[in-house]
């Protein structure tokens, strides 16, 4: 069973007079519990790709296979179920709703579905908890680090139990320890069975993938399975990055 | 249950914004509160319109003695009669079958004197019906009785104000006031209540002020004074002959009103040639009255409907602003869960939530207006008692009625504001590219 599978996909957009095809034909199948990384340069089409596989837009032709969906003829009020019920976004501006507190914000995929009983209040602060902010529940995100914003948005990813976790540069606007951190929280999921599609350009971060896709001009240039004792390796140097809870009393003790 | 969820998803955004979601709503409860007020206000100058005609009698046809233009008077036989005579008014109580009773009036400005208290006034002469006809209730003592009118005997009765002023520290009744034009005294039989003017009619009716009047049998004052009136101002001389100032005509029930004043017109029409006779017919002025009401009506009803539409273009503007300010937000519902129709009815309720706030504190400020309106009349009487005093009367006695229908109407219209003002914002916001929303800084 595929978590998702592309089949010759092209996206045109129209400017003006000019047709910019920014997908020409892409083909690869993600499967359940695969951590796939997609890579290209700018203008290589991965954000279009990332908005295809996101259903916030439909491509010009090809299929879309989200599951036993095809989401590519898939009308508007479709996609947003789709979206709400398979698909848990993690973006690189973290995209949390300012107004809202922690669990407000894991909370609101939930919202829309009009399923938000003790249960799934319940399940939202175990989330929480899940990624390390359980004392942070009716925090803002104003009063939040960026790491933390982001362990936020991965626990409302979480919310909807998706097909696939689709995370936009992540990491992109985070230090190299927080950085650590939520790649490391990354491979636990992926551990326990959550397939996650990443988009980066951090050749550090592609490498804790499992697979690393490649585009260049709307084309796919490569699909490369990572060494597995390499992935390995590269997860040993970031945990160093991350001082263990000893560490960090020891620190405090010294300041 | 989603429902309620999202009305208080839309009030806590709202309360984000206290001091611009406080104004929106002002904008808002200004309109609800002016379509109840001016509709109140409205309504009350026209109750105290229709009050006043319907003292007139809606059941009752004046026939009035006018005095012709000048042109039509004889010039050489000096004083020419003109006007309603006795003769008239036994033809038409005998001729016209709906009448139901007919009274006789003479009025004449004279002075009254009790000690060395005078006062101007009218002395009218009239029969006991008069009283009934014209609403006058009696304070102390009684009216003119058949009796009084058959002997022609000389007693009066008189108004409120007459008798406050010739009588202020003594019981009038007993006493005698003095007419010193015609050296008469008349016996005070009976003092009446106060009562407001009556209005102004076209051109055919003065505003009638019954507060300077003495009654007496017109049957007295026929003997006593006669016809002929004589007045000297300065070197020369006036004079009219008159019999009847005015017949008050009744019938049986307002469906005959307009007929049997036709007959009427008809029966004097040799008066045609004179111009000295009007008919006035007090049921046409309260048909008019209503006519003019509902014009008015609608008049401030339309005022009152601009400054909702006012209130309306303040939500909108609001709302557009609102959506540009969280396009942010609306792209991350759309992207994570939302579907148009979310997006729509979250902006929807809050714009609905701006106006049914502002419709509600405009209805309690709407119920306040009768005694708002009253205590303001209030202070500026006892702050400045003389600019009140120039006021019109309408705008010193007016008390505001609020119209049961202003109410629904007025909220109805303040939340069909809010939903049409608020649903282009919010299918604006709907409507958003979620890619492009969450790029928006």
């Amino acid at each position: 069973m595929h978590a998702c599978s592309i089949r010759n996909l092209t996206k045109e957009y129209v400017l003006k007079s000019e047709t910019v095809r920014a997908l020409r034909g892409v083909s690869f199948d993600v499967p359940e519990g695969d951590y796939v990384a997609i890579m290209g340069p700018s203008g290589s089409g991965k954000s279009t790709l990332l908005n295809l596989l996101g259903c916030l837009d439909q491509p010009s032709s090809g299929e879309l296979l989200l599951g036993d969906d095809n989401v590519a003829t898939m009308s508007d009020d479709q996609l947003a179920e789709i979206r709400s019920r398979r698909i848990g976004f993690v973006f690189q501006s973290y995209n949390l709703i300012q107004q809202l507190t922690v669990v407000e914000n894991i909370q609101v995929p939930l919202y829309y579905q009009g399923k938000l009983g003790a249960k799934e209040r319940k399940r939202c602060t175990d989330l929480a908890a899940r990624v390390g902010l359980g004392n942070r529940l009716t925090h803002r995100p104003m009063q939040l680090s960026g790491g933390q914003q982001q362990r936020v948005a991965i626990a409302r990813s979480l919310v909807n139990d998706p097909y696939f976790i689709l995370a936009d540069e992540a990491t992109g606007n985070l230090d190299s320890k927080t950085t650590a951190e939520i790649l490391a929280l990354f491979d636990q999921l992926n551990n326990e069975g959550r397939t996650i599609i990443m988009v980066t350009h951090e050749d550090e971060v592609a490498q804790r993938a499992k697979r690393v896709v490649r585009l260049r001009d709307g084309l796919l240039q490569s699909d490369v399975t990572n060494d597995a004792e390499e992935r390995q390796r590269a997860a040993a140097r970031a945990l160093e990055l991350i001082p263990t809870e000893g560490a960090e009393a020891q620190e405090k003790v010294e300041a | 249950m989603l429902w309620m969820r999202t009305l208080t998803l839309g009030v806590k955004s709202l309360w984000l914004h206290p001091l611009r979601s406080l104004l929106t709503v002002l904008g808002i409860f200004i309109g609800v509160a002016s379509v109840i007020w001016l509709l109140a206000i409205s309504e009350g100058i026209s109750i105290e319109a229709r009050r006043q005609i319907e003292s007139l009698g809606a059941d009752t046809i004046m026939v009035r003695s006018v005095k012709p233009p000048s042109e039509k008077l004889s010039a050489n036989s000096g004083v020419t009669p003109y006007g309603l005579t006795r003769d008239e008014y036994d033809m038409l109580v005998e001729t016209v079958p709906t009448l139901k009773s007919a009274i006789p009036i003479r009025e004449i400005r004279r002075q009254f004197m009790y000690g060395d208290r005078l006062v101007d006034g009218r002395l009218v002469g009239c029969t006991p019906e008069y009283a009934e006809v014209t609403r006058l209730t009696v304070n102390s003592g009684h009216f003119i009785s058949d009796a009084e009118n058959f002997l022609r005997e000389n007693v009066c009765v008189l108004a409120a104000r007459v008798s406050d002023r010739l009588f202020p520290y003594e019981d009038p009744i007993g006493k005698h006031v003095y007419v010193p034009e015609h050296t008469d005294y008349y016996t005070v039989v009976g003092v009446l209540q106060h009562r407001n003017a009556s209005a102004a009619i076209g051109g055919s009716m003065d505003s009638q002020d019954f507060s300077n009047d003495i009654y007496i049998p017109i049957k007295t004052l026929q003997q006593r004074i006669g016809d002929t009136v004589t007045r000297r101002t300065g070197g020369s001389f006036e004079g009219e002959v008159l019999e009847l100032n005015q017949i008050t005509i009744r019938v049986g029930s307002t469906d005959v009103v307009k007929s049997t004043a036709a007959l009427v017109e008809n029966a004097l029409s040799s008066h045609d040639d004179m111009e000295d006779v009007a008919v006035v017919v007090p049921l046409e002025l309260l048909e008019q009255a209503e006519t003019t009401r509902l014009m008015f009506m609608v008049f401030m009803g339309l005022v009152a409907a601009i400054s909702l539409l006012v209130g309306g273009i303040g939500i909108m503007n609001i709302m557009l602003a609102t959506v540009t300010e969280r396009t942010r937000e609306i792209g991350i519902r759309r992207a994570l869960v939302a579907k148009q129709k979310d997006i729509v009815s979250q902006f929807l309720v809050e714009a609905a939530v701006l106006s049914v706030v502002g419709g509600i504190t405009g209805i309690l400020a709407g119920i306040f207006c009768r005694p708002a309106i009253v205590w303001a009349r209030n202070f500026v009487s006892a702050a400045y008692p003389d600019t009140m005093a120039a006021l019109p009367d309408v705008v010193r006695n007016v008390t505001p009625t609020i119209v049961p229908e202003s109410i629904p109407i007025a909220f109805g219209i303040s939340l069909f504001v809010g939903i049409i003002f608020g649903l282009f914002p919010a299918i604006r916001a709907a409507q958003m590219n979620p890619i492009e929303a969450l790029r928006h800084e």
